[in-house]
Formats: C-alpha cells, structure tokens, sequence
C-alpha cells in the first residue's frame, strides 16, 4: 500500500477562546507550511484538518470560556474521534479531570490532575524559561531532536501528573520530574510553548503536520 | 536543568533602536525589528523593548514595531515604558508582547499589578524595581525613571509585587546602571532571596565576569544586559559559553 500522501498546507483550527493572544501560534503554525485560522466558535473547527488548543492564564477561566462557547465539547469529541489535536501550555493542562489552580474540573480527556509546583523554595514559581525535555526513542514527531538537550520555553506555575505514565511524551526535570508533553493517538499537548522557542519549537510543529 | 537566561534590551523611541547594536549587515541598524531578528539568530533566550516615546500618541508606532518583531520573532517579547492601564497592557499583548513591565503605573496603583495579573495570566506581568542603596544593605525605590524617591523599601516592595501576582521582577540598580563596573551583587542577592519569583538582574554589565557574578552571588534567573551586546563587545553565544565554562546551565 503506498504511504498516504502528505497534504499541502494542512487547514489548522486555532481555537480562540479569549485567554492570551493567538498571533505568534497563528504565525508559528503558517511559518512551517500550515493555513492556520483562528476559531472563534465550535462549527469553525469542522473542516479543519487539525486543532490547536493554546492558552494562557487562569485554569479557571479557562474552563470558563470553553463552556460558554462549547468547545469542550467538540474538543472531547475531536480528541474521542482520535483527529489530530495539538494542545499548548493550558491547552495541555485543560485535557485532565481537575485543577488545583482554582479547584476546578478540567476536560477529563484524560485521567490525572494539575498541581502547583511543590518543589525547593530556592527554586523560583513560575517555572520561567529554557529547559530541556527527555523522551524515549520510540516518541513520535521527534525526529531531529536530541532526548535530553534540546530546549524549549516553558511559563507556568502548575504541572500535570496523569494517572496513565503511558501517555507521557516528554519530561523535564524542575525540582521534580513532571510530565511535559503527554500524546495518545494523534492527541498531542506540549507545556511548553513551540511558538516561543525558536527553531526547536517551530520543528516539533513541522514534525506535527508531516503526521497529518 | 532550567536555564539561566540571557536578555539583551533595546531602547526605542518613535519606533527606532536609539541605544542598538553595532552588527554588520543588517540593512537597517535602527529598525527594531531588523536588531531583534540579530538577537534571535545569536540566541538570545528572550528580548526586552523599552518604550523611551514621551507622548502616548506615538505609543501606536510601538504597537507596530511589537507587531512586525511578534511576526518575524520566535521568543517571548517583553515591552516596558509607558504603560499605565489595563487596556495599555491589553492593546501591548495583542500587538503580540508576551509580557508587559510595570513600574511607575504599579507604584502609584499596586491594585493594577492584581487586576492585570488575574486579567491576563502573572506570567505576562512583569515589575520593574528602580532600587537605590540609602544606607548598607538597604536600597529604596524610585520612580519615574528614576526621578523621584519614593522612600519604600526595595525588598518589601518586591515581597508585594510578588503577593499581587507579578510573574517576574526586573530589578535595576540606580547605583550600577552605566557605570560597566558590574551589577549590584547584594541588592540583587537580597532581591532574589527575598522573593519566590524569578528576578532579572539589570545595570552595570560591562564584562562576562559580572554576567557569571549576577547568577553565582546575586542569585539572579536572568540577566538584562544592553551595552556588552549592543556595542559588539561579546555575542551572546560567547556570553553563554563562557558562562557554561564556569558552570553556569545556559542555552546553547
């Protein structure tokens, strides 16, 4: 059977929710060759080949808004259908049942929660900057990158610990090991921000699209 | 291993680099965007715009000069100068800077620091301390640029900020700041220790020594630094090496 053909610049649903601006995922998504547009209800997402969950802030607001608007449900059946899904920072944090931040329930995509950074108080909260991700050789859309080295830009204040190790794509060291990717299927999440990460962060989008 | 961060900043005024880099081959040295794009391919792990315009009408060359970088540069972008409001910060993110630098605005409204930290995330809100020593071991903030003495005290002011919700300190001592004899060393270590977010150390870098000092003695997360980039005396990436040689976790 020949390998499916790779489609020309794949339609990307940004999903605007009103948490943080959307320019530099828009531009970083268009700079590898995607047509991203931003979603500013769920029937926008129909015909996109992908969907990308940003966000930053407030976990509570968050949830808020995707309510309001009625992405969480599409996304959970965009996710169940197993369609490529690509969650940032929020974006990945949203996927789990609860929240310390604020106590509130999440999209329950998967099973686990988010917790604050419980760590030595020399090291500073929020975890701001370049850090490094481990991940095994068997991880998908790594390709060109170095387990270990390669580093990406990381701003939060919470991690998530999911109760399934299986879904865990990448990890990083900050006081405590936490996971810092999670995929399953063609569902993957990053804490940490490809838009913001030069030339790493803009390949592990490139990587995403040749799997579409 | 987080990375200590290396941040150069670029004075703008009226849309144009007025402190900048002396790199060859760009086509026009005092486009901010053409400095940013420079700063990025060294590596720089992020990039501060200060808005030196006086008048608030041409805060809108600002906002395009943050739209053109945000398109052409992938890092966070931080902008200070001149932001007073909420709505200044909301119309700062959407121009595309990652995070906004309060200083006067937070003196004379902490209640500012709280909303727009609840508003828009902390990690967007970041405070900058103009700290002066009074007497050993204590130091009192100015505002205004500078100007004027507020009479507070520079660590209960950062442990506030820190309470309000700021993400992230920028602290420039008034005594170091151009001279290039090196950062405040125990302003920046008092800072640092007294607060649980990161602190960015800034004034007096003049060698890659005070680079290494600023992380080993003050404790620093981050170093601002102008001149020693801006006048090609070292790139970044010898910055960063010589910081990896003395044992320093940086980018490379």
């Amino acid at each position: 059977m020949p390998a499916p053909k790779k489609k020309e610049r794949p339609r990307l649903a940004v999903i605007d929710y009103g948490m943080g601006n959307l320019r530099s995922v828009l531009k970083g998504w268009n700079q590898v060759g995607a047509d991203a547009y931003l979603a500013n209800e769920p029937d926008a997402i129909a015909s996109a080949d992908a969907v990308v969950l940003p966000g930053q802030g407030a976990m509570v607001d968050a949830m808020r808004r995707l309510k309001e608007t009625g992405f969480d449900r599409v996304i959970r059946d965009w996710v169940a259908a197993d369609k490529p899904f690509f969650g940032i920072c929020l974006g990945l944090q949203a996927l789990f049942e609860h929240s310390e931040e604020g106590d509130c329930a999440g999209l329950g995509i998967f099973e686990g929660s988010v917790r604050r950074f419980d760590i030595d108080a020399t090291l500073k909260v929020p975890h701001m900057g370049w850090n490094s991700v481990t991940f095994s050789r068997e991880a998908p859309l790594t390709e060109g990158f170095e387990s270990g080295v390669d580093q990406f830009y990381f701003v939060h204040s919470y991690h998530i610990v999911p109760t399934n190790p299986s879904i865990i794509w990448f990890e990083t060291d900050y006081g405590v090991r936490f996971a810092s990717g999670v995929q399953h299927g063609r569902c993957f999440a990053t804490q940490f921000h490809p838009e913001k990460s030069q030339s790493k962060g803009l390949q592990l989008y490139a990587n995403f699209l040749l799997c579409l | 291993m987080l990375s200590n961060r290396i941040i150069p900043c670029l004075d703008v005024h009226s849309g144009r680099v007025v402190k900048g880099v002396n790199f060859v081959n760009l086509i026009d040295a005092g486009d901010p965007v053409e400095q940013a794009k420079a700063y990025e391919k060294q590596g720089a792990d992020e990039l501060v715009f200060l808005d030196i315009t006086a008048s608030s009408d041409e805060r809108a060359i600002m906002h395009d000069v943050v739209e053109r970088t945000a398109s052409e540069c992938f890092m966070p972008l931080t902008v200070g100068g001149g932001i007073r409001t909420l709505d200044d910060i909301r119309a700062m993110l959407n121009a595309g800077a990652d995070k906004v630098s309060l200083n006067t605005s937070a003196i004379e409204e902490p209640e500012l620091i709280k909303q727009a930290a609840s508003k828009f995330g902390n990690q967007c809100i970041v405070v900058a301390i103009d700290g002066k020593q009074c007497s050993p071991g204590k130091w009192e903030v100015y505002s205004h640029g500078g100007r004027k003495n507020t009479g507070m005290d520079a660590l209960k002011w950062a442990q506030q900020v820190t309470n309000f919700g700021a993400g992230e300190i920028l602290l420039t001592s008034m005594d170091a700041d151009g001279t290039k004899d090196g950062y405040d060393l125990p302003l920046t270590r008092a800072i640092s220790e007294a607060v649980s977010i990161p602190v960015i150390a800034s004034g007096g870098a003049g060698t890659l020594e005070h680079l290494k000092s600023a992380f080993h003695e003050g404790k620093a997360s981050a170093v601002l630094a102008a001149s020693i980039f801006h006048f090609g005396t070292y790139t970044i990436k010898q910055a960063k090496e010589s910081l990896r040689d003395a044992g320093i976790a940086v980018r490379l």
